[in-house]
């Protein structure tokens, strides 16, 4: 057996290794952990909605429209909150909704940080022309409002929900790109990386896997509240009616459906939006407790 | 300082090339051609086809098409729109005041409120103060404000009935000419008994909605600011020499702490746009941010391009003038790269 001689994997007993020191860390703040909690879930709703959900979220009661949730007077148990105009269950609805929602603050989360990683990369390795270039786009994509591009790019390719997540991807792919370059440019000065250089490791190695994990830490911070930014960015699409379209259960269109029952049966309108504000508070609450555990630079409060 | 300015200047140029360019693209991306979507149901002859082709520059190649754009952008000519026919300059500017109006009054209520909660958190660190409001603070921040919008006309106007539920004046009551397009000012010009009192009930609930996010980051980056400046020397010195804590904090402390802070209620402009485009979808306030989505629903697609090409050159611009005018309190900043 050959000895194993990386000095950074040797640890006394006494010296937590890195994921349970962050644990420790994470552990401390009460809201992260609550915020941890309640994400994990709203994961176990959308993962499991097929099996929790009492109905099918297109089911049509006619005969059991409108029904009020449980705690106001004439509700039914077997609508705990209630149905919609259509006789649709609300509590399907939601549920089934969190899949719409986490899939597309995921699938944001993932296309965006990976084009962002490898655009800053590309731009901090190469410099000169190729980081003017990369920089001018993501001026101008910063350039004009969240939301306005978002509907520019969905009024070229059109609403549906892929595009939703196109768009917000775009929208949202300058935060990485400038994270990432910011902070392998510090990384690329360092000794260490001028060792690797010398003793001979290619460009490729060198960027991912000398220095990409040395940025990481910013980069999973953003990456959590990415989520929750893109998820309300999505909710906002489909609410002006440019995200998934109707009938699907996404909570920013079934709020937009509930507008004019505001005042008549508010409990269509308000339980969309609770979703929403409870989900993303939740994710907030998890980054702001990452982001103290990861980034001692900003452990201040 | 001049080179600075030449510098930041010189930066601007490429980002609004690039703009007019994607501008210019995005009609030809769009579903339909601008002819047929002109001519309607009818169907057309091929010589009148070639002739509106002509007129509208269509059958030139693509380049010199840019350049026309360009140009034309150039010279004020931002298209007209397919719908009023009114040219598209003349129709962002007519709602223009009153988005102007909307964001001006939520970035003063976000700062007035923001601020304050801010250096409380910070000087009770820890404490049930700073608990409650970094709460609320974050809930704002993670808040989707149209249905916020929607609780708050729930409660307000219709349950509560003290605040109207939608535009910017009560037509019926009050009618006074468009002076500078800003209702509050205009009101108080036209001399109406109650007509500013009007205009002001019609401002509030838009001005909480569209505040709300803004009001709760300015709040987060206020304390933490105020937080890092507190433990620094100097205000141990004026702790030391006896000046009172309020002296301490609101002078010593804030002044500093706010450098941050301004910076980031500059930069919040683009944001604030963003947020009103919701915002006045859910109040029917007739800004730009409403005219913007009304526009897709026409298919007025000249309309959203100039209306996209107008906004983003305002972000540009005053994100310009924020940088300068930060460039010229902070010598730092010119200096740097």
């Amino acid at each position: 057996m050959p000895v194993d001689v990386t000095l950074p994997t040797q640890r006394t007993a006494n010296q937590p290794g890195p994921l349970l020191a962050f644990w420790h860390s994470f552990r401390e703040n009460r809201g992260a952990v609550i915020g941890l909690t309640v994400v994990s879930a709203v994961i176990l709703i959308a993962i499991f909605a097929s099996v929790l959900a009492p109905y099918d979220p297109l089911d049509q009661f006619r005969d059991f429209t409108r029904l009020p949730p449980i705690w106001s007077e004439g509700g039914n148990w077997n609508y705990p909150l209630g149905t919609d105009p259509l006789g649709r269950d609300m509590l399907s609805r939601l549920m089934y909704g969190s899949r719409i929602s986490l899939f597309i603050g995921l699938s944001v989360m993932v296309v965006s940080m990976i084009t962002g990683v490898v655009l800053g990369l590309a731009a901090s390795w190469f410099g000169g022309i190729i980081d003017v270039i990369i920089l001018r786009i993501m001026d101008l994509i910063m350039s004009i409002p969240s939301l306005v591009l978002a509907i520019l790019i969905v009024a070229i390719i059109g609403p549906n929900l892929t595009n939703t997540i196109v768009a917000v991807t775009i929208v949202y792919l300058p935060r990485y790109v400038r994270l990432m370059r910011a902070s392998a440019l510090s990384e690329l000065s360092k000794d260490y990386v001028t060792a690797a250089k010398v003793s001979g490791v290619g460009p490729l190695r060198l960027m991912f896997v000398t220095v990409l994990p040395n940025c990481l830490p910013p980069l999973i911070v953003q990456a959590a509240l990415g989520v929750s930014d893109a998820i309300l960015e999505a909710a906002g699409l489909g609410f002006l009616g440019l995200g998934a379209q109707p009938p699907a259960p996404e909570w920013g269109a079934m709020l937009a459906d509930a507008r004019d029952l505001i005042t008549s049966h508010p409990w269509v309108m308000a339980l969309p939006g609770i979703a929403i504000l409870i989900t993303v508070l939740a994710i907030n609450l998890m980054g702001d407790g990452l982001r103290d555990a990861l980034d001692p630079r900003l452990k201040r409060s | 300082m001049f080179r600075f300015l030449l510098r930041r200047l010189a930066l601007t140029v490429p980002t609004f090339l690039a703009l007019m360019f994607v501008t210019f693209m995005m009609i030809r991306l769009v579903p339909g051609d601008p002819i047929e979507v002109r001519r309607g149901e009818r169907g057309i002859s091929p010589e009148r086809l070639a002739e509106l082709r002509h007129e509208m520059g269509l059958d030139q190649p693509v380049w010199k098409q840019f350049l026309d754009y360009v140009w034309g952008l150039l010279h004020g000519d931002f298209g007209v729109s397919i719908i009023t026919k009114n040219p598209i300059l003349h129709e962002f500017f007519h709602l223009f005041p009153a988005t102007v109006e909307l964001s001006v009054c939520a970035l003063l209520f976000a700062t007035l409120v923001g601020i304050p909660a801010g250096v409380i958190a910070a000087s009770r660190r820890g404490g049930l103060y700073d608990q409650t409001l970094m709460g609320i603070a974050l809930t704002g921040y993670s808040m989707p404000i149209f249905w916020w919008g929607l609780i708050l006309i729930l409660i307000m106007s219709n349950t509560l009935g003290l605040t109207p539920v939608s535009g910017r004046v009560d037509l019926v009551k009050y009618y006074y000419p468009q002076v500078t397009g800003l209702m509050l000012i205009d009101s108080l010009i036209s001399g109406q008994k109650g007509a500013f009192l009007d205009a002001l009930r019609h401002l509030i609930l838009p001005t909480i909605v569209l505040g709300t996010v803004p009001l709760a980051i300015i709040a987060r980056m206020t304390r933490s600011s105020m937080l890092e400046v507190l433990e620094e020397d100097y205000v141990r010195t004026a702790r030391a020499k006896g000046l009172p804590p309020y002296r301490v904090i609101g002078i010593h402390a804030l002044r500093n702490a706010l450098i941050p802070v301004v910076t980031v209620i500059g930069l919040s402009v683009g944001s604030l746009l963003a947020g009103a485009v919701l915002t006045e979808t859910i109040f029917s306030w007739p800004g730009v941010g409403k005219w913007l989505i009304e526009s897709i629903g026409r298919r007025d697609y000249p309309a959203l391009q100039g209306g996209i090409m107008l906004i983003s050159s305002f972000v540009i611009v005053v994100n310009l003038i924020v940088d300068l005018t930060y460039g010229l309190i902070n010598p730092r900043i010119r200096h740097a790269r």
